[in-house]
Order: C-alpha cells, then structure tokens, then sequence
C-alpha cells in the first residue's frame, strides 16, 4: 500500500519527546495532541485522528512491529475491559487537573517553579537543563513541565505494553481514544 | 440442491473495539472500516478471511470463524 504523508507523523511524535530534552517550552506543542482528536470527534464524529493521524500508535506499532520489540501476546481481559478504561480515564484527567491546580499556583505566586518532570504521578526526574528561562511568567515554564510529564509518562506506559502484549496495546487504553470513542457515542449512538 | 460451501471471515466484537483502526491499515481488501468513530465493521463481501486484522488488533476483538455460504 502506498504511504500517504500522515504515516510518517511518527516523526513528529518522536521529535516531541527528544525537543523536551533541549526546551522544555517545546511541552506546549503536545496540546495538538489533546485538541485536535477533540475537535475531530466533536465537529466530525469520527475517530480520524486515532485511524489515520496519531503519530504515538505510529511509533509504537513501528517499534514493536517492524523492530520486533514486543512479544505480541494479547492484551489481559481486564485491561481491555470498560471499567479499567473509564477508570483510567478518570484518574488521567484527575492527575490532569492536579497538574493545571500547580500550573496555577505558580501563576498566583504561591509556589515556584519547580525545575522537574514527574515520571508516573510519582518520580521527580531533575529537568533544569532543558529551562533557559522565558520570556512569560515562570507559570507558562510550569504548566511546560507538568504537560511534558503527562506526556512522557504515558509514552513509558505505552512502551511498557508495547512490549508485554501488543505493539498498539496504548490505543486500548489511551484516554484520549477513550475520550473521542465516547463522544463519537453520544453523538452518533451507538452502531 | 446447492453445495454448501465454507469460508472463513473476521468477526469483530463490536462491544468491545475500541476503534484504534489498526486493523484497517493491514487488510489487503480494504474490508473492514471503523463505522462512526464507535466500532470496526466488516464488509463480508470483502473479506477473504485471512486473519492480518486478528493478529494486528490490540484488544484481539477480531476472531476469524467458518462460515456456510
């Protein structure tokens, strides 16, 4: 089958995730990967962005099929299983929130910038080479941090099952498809 | 009296696709299409039964099974 210019939208996925080791600043780029599946599933009522454009599934379906690095068993039942996806996309926007609440502290000037991404909800990874200052309030550095954070642990997430189940196994749980599959619902009923 | 002919064609479990359309891109017939942004759906008219979408499906919602035509 002949490629068309979204199969190489991988690319971009991968040039997100080596930029936010340079600038930090760059973190802001991953919000088209939060409102364009969205404006997709509410103007369209498809999920054109998870079939043809999402350049994180590219990857991992070319990291684990092309260059083997997963063992190609089946997803668990449980985690292909409603109350795990709804869960996990509640706890995914609960996180969201908590991250948007310490954006705002900054903004407020409670807090300071903290120089860190936090891996899996839990691990503070020292990030300050990636901070040249901006030329906004440190608030916009934070709220850089804390997105580069939601987006670098669901990618290790993603690679976790990658190579546990199948190369796609993110997509059965990505809040984001979870998201879009629930409006196409409502919008469309189901089929 | 006509022959009863069996085949083989992918079925999706449609309660439980999560529409990623990994399958989509690897089948050879362009049979099967994600309907509405909700579920994959096959064209059985198309579907020559060979199982790349089966392997591929991340959630393995797809099963290929014998049908009488």
């Amino acid at each position: 089958m002949k490629k068309k210019w979204y199969d190489y939208l991988w690319i971009a996925s991968l040039s997100y995730l080596i930029l936010g080791f340079f600038n930090i600043l760059f973190a802001w780029l991953g919000l088209l990967c939060f409102f364009i599946p969205l404006l997709i599933a509410v103007a369209g009522g498809n999920k054109a962005y998870c079939n043809r454009y999402c350049g994180r599934g590219q990857l991992f379906g070319l990291l684990g099929g092309r260059f083997g690095l997963s063992r190609k068993r089946d997803i668990p039942k449980w985690m292909k299983s409603k109350p795990f996806r709804y869960g996990f996309l509640a706890f995914f926007f609960a996180m969201f929130f908590l991250m948007l609440w310490n954006t705002y502290l900054v903004f407020a000037g409670v807090h300071q910038l903290r120089q860190a991404v936090t891996l899996l909800w839990t691990f503070k990874l020292p990030w300050h080479w990636a901070y040249h200052g901006t030329l906004f309030h440190p608030g916009v550095a934070q709220f850089a941090f804390g997105f580069y954070s939601v987006m670098l642990t669901s990618t290790v997430l993603g690679l976790i099952t990658m190579v546990l189940f199948k190369p796609r196994s993110w997509c059965v749980y990505c809040p984001m498809g979870t998201m879009t599959q629930l409006i196409c619902r409502a919008k469309n009923g189901p089929l | 009296m006509g022959t009863v002919r069996k085949t083989r064609k992918a079925l999706v479990d449609q309660t439980s696709c999560v529409a990623c359309g990994c399958c989509v891109k690897v089948c050879p017939m362009a049979a099967i299409q994600i309907v509405k942004g909700t579920a994959a759906q096959v064209d059985t008219s198309k579907c020559v039964g060979c199982g790349k979408c089966a392997r591929e499906c991340p959630a393995t919602v797809i099963s290929i099974r014998e049908v009488t035509v």
